[in-house]
């Protein structure tokens, strides 16, 4: 591990990436306590102010603190992105496994299915299930989630089958171990590694699909200070402060580089090709 | 590449428009609200609810629905919306027009953009003009697409006033205006395929430049271009299909919100439309001929990279 971490912050993309990284995470876990106001908190005389000593990132059409929102939102915007990956990470780990050690036609059968599914694009997948579920940031998560399985079962899949051809994976069927077993004490965790840079980098796609379906209406609902939804609201006084529509959409653009970068790093420290 | 591999490849194109059809049907059908109380309103009577269901299969069992509904695709015939009662087969279609004109110009573009990028970037490889389009493409994979179109629209739209914020002209009326009211949401939509692919030709020529056949063909004596373009460039540019192949998925989901903002109205703006008012038989045909366009897209990038590589023999 700390063989590893050594080896990310050797590229620059990989310690660009774990710094932007734990920034995040940083106001992630204190954002709601350095928020210099209420992020609630309304003032009718300080509409649309530009940044100023007063408010650093200037106001809203309510007179909202924008940075107080930001870091407030960092917690519904990061947090529900980490799980949504996570949670399709998982399942798509374990289809792709599943079908990696069944092999043969229930390996054709299941994979050509998963390529279907990813002909519908993810948002679009997303949109639907959201429009099912109903709009929530709960639901949006676990359509994000879904949207995200077919991918990870694919990437999944391909690194599961070399290790299906290992000894300890035949040893396994030799002891009579059951299926359940082999998948998901033996070959799962030797899978881990690649998965875990995949996830890396889809984390900062689920950031933006998060924001983008919020910003359409269907993800977070209002007064959160989710940052698409902070996008949406301020298109609206775009004329009035264009700064209301920069900053919550620089933020998103930040967290997605953020993980994108370190995603990068942790890929060429685990598979140095060059 | 024989007959075989293109009967096989076209089996698994119906195999997933089939996966697809049953998945949209399926998301879409068991929708919490009820259809028939959603067009006739809280107030209706049992009789004209019943009558109204009737009339438009929703008493029927599900599979039986499915069947009805697919029998209709199969036939071309997407149903009646429920929002406006036109014809939803040809609207959808017409709307995937507007939107294929927009996936192409981003493709072009793309292109233009993306192959002198990726090619610098290679060539220079470790320099100043590498970092630069590293950092652009980084930037540009990382920006969610409204937050491009905001800032596409703040810049050139709001600021500098040279195009119009939004709206849609077609061509054949007006051609400068409706080109004028494409430029923002093209470059919008190429932003991010930019970043990929250049970063993706990129990555691949700097492969072929390390291979053993690139430095014979340095030894022998050839002039640097004609390694570059005659020798390294096709056999970098061979992935890359694949790469645009797989963006045009990303691409059909992109136009969604690029539509929405830029009141654009093509295939995503009508899914939008359709999703918040619930209108049933368009979101289930906007979505199959959405995924529609993705398989048939990669179906022919596909034989297009088996035409095109020599080496690979597929069978």
């Amino acid at each position: 591990m700390i063989e590893l971490l050594r080896r990310v912050l050797r590229s620059p993309q990989g310690a660009l990436g774990l710094v932007l990284v734990g920034l995040i995470l940083l106001v992630v876990i204190l954002g709601p306590w350095i928020a210099p106001y209420n992020p609630e908190s309304l003032a009718p005389l300080q509409r649309y102010k530009p940044p100023s000593a007063q408010f650093w990132l200037g106001t809203d059409q309510y007179g909202r603190d924008i940075l107080s929102r930001l870091l407030h939102g960092a917690r519904a915007t990061v947090v529900l992105a980490v799980f949504a990956t996570a949670l399709g990470t998982l399942a798509g780990a374990l289809i792709g496994t599943i079908s990696a050690f069944l092999g043969g036609r229930s390996d054709e059968a299941i994979m050509r299915t998963v390529d279907a599914v990813m002909s519908i694009p993810s948002l679009l997948l997303a949109l639907l299930i959201v429009n099912l579920l109903g709009k929530s940031s709960l639901n949006a998560l676990l359509a994000i989630a879904i949207a995200f399985t077919p991918g990870m079962a694919r990437v999944t899949r391909s690194v599961a089958l070399a290790v299906r051809k290992q000894d300890y994976v035949n040893a396994a069927i030799a002891r009579g171990e059951s299926a359940g077993f082999i998948v998901w004490r033996e070959m799962l965790p030797n899978v881990v590694a690649p998965i875990i840079v995949e996830m890396t980098i889809r984390v900062a796609f689920a950031v933006m699909l998060f924001a983008t379906l919020s910003f359409l209406g269907l993800g977070a609902q209002p007064p959160a200070s989710e940052w698409g939804l902070m996008v949406a609201e301020a298109r609206r006084f775009m004329h009035l402060s264009p700064w209301m529509i920069l900053w919550p959409s620089l933020a998103v653009a930040f967290v997605a580089i953020g993980f994108n970068l370190l995603g990068d790093g942790l890929r060429d420290a685990l598979n140095p090709r060059t | 590449m024989s007959p075989a591999y293109i009967l096989k490849r076209i089996v698994l194109v119906g195999y997933t428009l089939l996966v697809v059809s049953l998945i949209v049907f399926a998301i879409t059908q068991i929708l919490p609200a009820d259809a028939a109380v959603m067009m006739l309103g809280e107030n209706a009577t049992a009789e004209a609810l019943a009558a109204l269901r009737a009339q438009m299969g929703l008493d029927a069992p599900i599979w039986a629905q499915y069947g009805h509904w697919l029998a209709g695709v199969l036939r071309g015939d997407f149903g009646v919306s429920m929002r406006t009662g036109q014809q939803v087969g040809p609207v959808m279609i017409e709307a995937l027009g507007r939107s294929l004109l927009l996936a192409l110009f981003s493709i072009v573009l793309m292109l233009m953009l993306a192959l002198p990028l990726g090619i610098i970037a290679a060539v220079r490889r470790g320099r100043i003009a590498d970092l630069v389009v590293s950092v652009i493409s980084y930037i540009g994979v990382s920006l969610p697409e409204f937050v491009t179109a905001t800032l596409v629209v703040l810049v050139l739209a709001d600021w500098l006033q040279w195009l119009p914020a939004t709206g849609y002209v077609p061509l054949t009326e007006n051609l400068l205006q409706g080109l004028r009211h494409l430029v923002l949401p093209v470059l919008t939509i190429s932003v991010i395929l930019i970043a990929h692919v250049s970063r993706m030709v990129r990555s691949e020529l700097v492969d072929v430049l390390h291979t053993d056949y690139i430095r014979a063909a340095r030894l022998k004596g050839l002039p640097g271009r004609t390694v570059l373009y005659k020798h390294a460039l096709r056999n970098a540019l061979l992935p890359t299909i694949t790469i645009v192949a797989l963006d045009i998925g990303y691409l059909l989901g992109g136009v969604i919100v690029v539509e929405e903002i830029f009141a654009l109205p093509g295939i995503g703006r009508q899914l939008i439309v359709a999703i918040q008012s619930r209108d049933l038989p368009s979101i289930q045909a906007g979505a199959l001929i959405m995924a529609a366009t993705y398989a048939v897209a990669s179906f022919l990038a596909d034989i297009a990279y088996a035409r095109l590589d020599r080496r690979i023999q597929y069978d």
